[in-house]
């Protein structure tokens, strides 16, 4: 059976591992060839390591792996120009452009909002809300050249749907990217380009198994996987700890393929439920 | 390639023509078996033609030219017992469905409004959701295999859109009536891993919508018909478009998606 993407490209940030490798090889399972940047150098603040040009080589093995093409440099979403000359060597080398997928993102520093740094806001909302923007701001004159609409999907998550303590940088950029996909979907619902983003719940990569998200779950110091489980199950309604990157992978498949053509303006949660709603 | 349903049993409610039997047949060619149920009759209030039991055989005949089983019945969503009796008779055959598509629906909106389209709407759009739900839920618990419920909500069960006639108000208090329904369901069912979400259609092309009733309703006030125009340029959706969010929703590729109202509008609520 022909995949569901058969022949078109898609653009993937934060490439290199976690979700956005999940997100090319599933993408790459049904067809479509990738273009995939990541940053490949430590996030100042991170409580985890960054990804390196390892972790994306992999990535292109594995795309490749299913005879698909891959573009995959190293480029920053905080760096425009940067980003720019990325898509477009890219879109040159593969022919078109299709499918966005915003997926680049970065957690920091845990504190109480007043005592948060003001470097550390200002490099969160670079990456997690700006950065998504110069993604849509690069790949938008592609797509439409191409004159065939396309699916542009941003990663937000729950905390682009409700606040969560100690955090604030990440819950303001997560639901400025909900206001940047409302207005996107409105802007180009003309040409069939349609605009959605996803919301995870605690998904299973580096960015959340470490012991500084274990101890925002738990409330106190030191804590271990087994204990952020516990607490993360909590606040999901289905009875799991979290979700696999595969799940996010399938949501942006399908509101990336045809089956969802008139699916545009939506903020689709993929968080095992929420028993507060 | 194996259907993404492949050895499941699926229990549609409306399921004689339109959006239900676009339902019914695609969620059979990803491999399900059907419990297929629909009144079959007219309902007073409605001013457009409703399905008859030709519709629900025909229905029937395209699952079956799928390879597929299927059991029909003709119940009444408002009827909790009879309801319960058709579904009764589907687990007997074919067994415990792991797949719901709550579907059945009217929109009893005309330029002649009855002050009963108000109950009508609400027995059949709320209640009706609410029967199927009940008289489904303990055998899919049963089955301990965790489960998935669509409930067909509308663009007007989260904006007030249906107009001001008793029907149109009671359609979309109906609607809105489902999220609730939602909601709550999604909650409580959680624990047996059985998921439970809206979908939200623009106006879909199917009779409850393309009928001289409902055209003359829409265009007799031109500001609700700007209003109902959707973002992309598209008038109307099909029914597989919404019958293909239902898939993705019951299929293991949604399988951590529970409590969520889909739109699938053509950008229509988010450009309100």
């Amino acid at each position: 059976m022909a995949g569901r993407l058969e022949g078109k490209v898609a653009f993937i940030t934060g490439a290199a591992r976690g979700q956005g490798r999940s997100h090319a090889i599933r993408l790459a399972q049904e067809g479509a060839d990738i273009i995939g940047i990541d940053l490949l150098e430590p996030i100042p603040g991170a409580p985890y390591d960054g990804a390196t040009q390892a972790d994306l080589d992999e990535t292109v093995r594995q795309v490749e792996a299913l005879d698909r093409r891959i573009v995959a440099t190293k480029a920053d979403v905080r760096d425009f120009d940067g980003l720019k000359a990325a898509v477009d060597a890219g879109v040159a080398e593969l022919g078109r452009l299709d499918i966005v997928s915003a997926n680049a993102g970065i957690s920091t520093q845990m504190a109480p909002t007043s005592q948060l740094d003001e470097a550390m806001w200002q490099n969160m909302i670079d990456t997690n809300l700006t950065g998504v923007w110069h993604t849509t701001k690069a790949a938008i004159p592609h797509i439409q050249a191409g004159g065939r609409g396309g699916s542009i999907v941003l990663t937000s998550s729950e905390a682009g749907i409700r606040g969560y303590g100690n955090i604030a940088h990440y819950v303001s950029a997560k639901h400025g990217v909900v206001g940047l996909m409302r207005t996107l979907a409105i802007e180009l619902a003309p040409d069939s380009i349609r605009v959605n983003s996803i919301h995870p719940t605690q998904v299973d990569t580096p960015m959340i198994q470490n012991t500084a998200t274990y101890d925002l779950f738990t409330g106190k110091a030191g804590s271990t996987k087994e204990e952020f489980a516990a607490a993360s199950r909590g606040v999901i309604a289905l009875p799991i700890p979290w979700v696999e990157a595969v799940d996010i992978s399938n949501a942006l498949l399908f509101l990336a393929s045809d089956e969802a053509r008139y699916i545009t303006g939506v903020p689709l949660p993929v968080d095992g439920g929420n028993f507060l709603l | 390639m194996a259907g993404q349903l492949e050895g499941r049993v699926a229990f549609v409610t409306g399921a004689a023509r339109g959006q239900g039997r676009s339902h019914a047949l695609r969620l059979a060619q990803e491999g399900a078996d059907i419990i297929a149920i629909d009144i079959a009759a007219q309902i007073d209030t409605v001013p457009y033609p409703m399905s008859n039991p030709g519709d629900l055989a025909e229905t029937a005949k395209q699952i079956e030219a799928l390879d597929r089983r299927v059991v029909t019945r003709i119940a009444d969503v408002r009827d909790r017992d009879a309801l319960q009796a058709a579904f009764d008779a589907g687990v007997a055959e074919l067994g415990a469905p792991t797949i719901v598509s709550a579907n059945a629906g009217i929109a009893p909106m005309s330029l002649h409004p009855k002050a009963q389209e108000w109950q009508d709407v609400i027995d059949v759009n709320l209640t009706g959701v609410y029967n199927t739900v009940e008289v489904s839920k303990q055998a899919m618990i049963d089955t301990g295999k965790g489960g998935a419920y669509v409930l067909t909500s509308s663009t007007a069960g989260l904006a007030g859109i249906g107009g001001n006639t008793p029907g149109g108000i009671g359609y979309t208090a109906a609607k809105h009536g489902v999220v609730g329904l939602m909601r709550t369901y999604a909650n409580t069912l959680a624990q047996y891993s059985i998921r439970v979400n809206t979908v939200h259609p623009t106006g879909v092309n199917t009779p409850m919508v393309v009928n001289d009733a409902m055209q003359e309703f829409l265009q007799s006030d031109p500001a609700m018909g700007q209003a109902m125009a959707n973002a992309l340029p598209v008038p109307m959706v099909e029914a597989v478009d919404i019958s293909n969010a239902i898939v993705f929703l019951v299929s293991d590729a949604g399988r951590y998606i529970t409590g969520v109202t889909l739109p699938v509008d053509a950008g229509f609520l988010n450009k309100r």
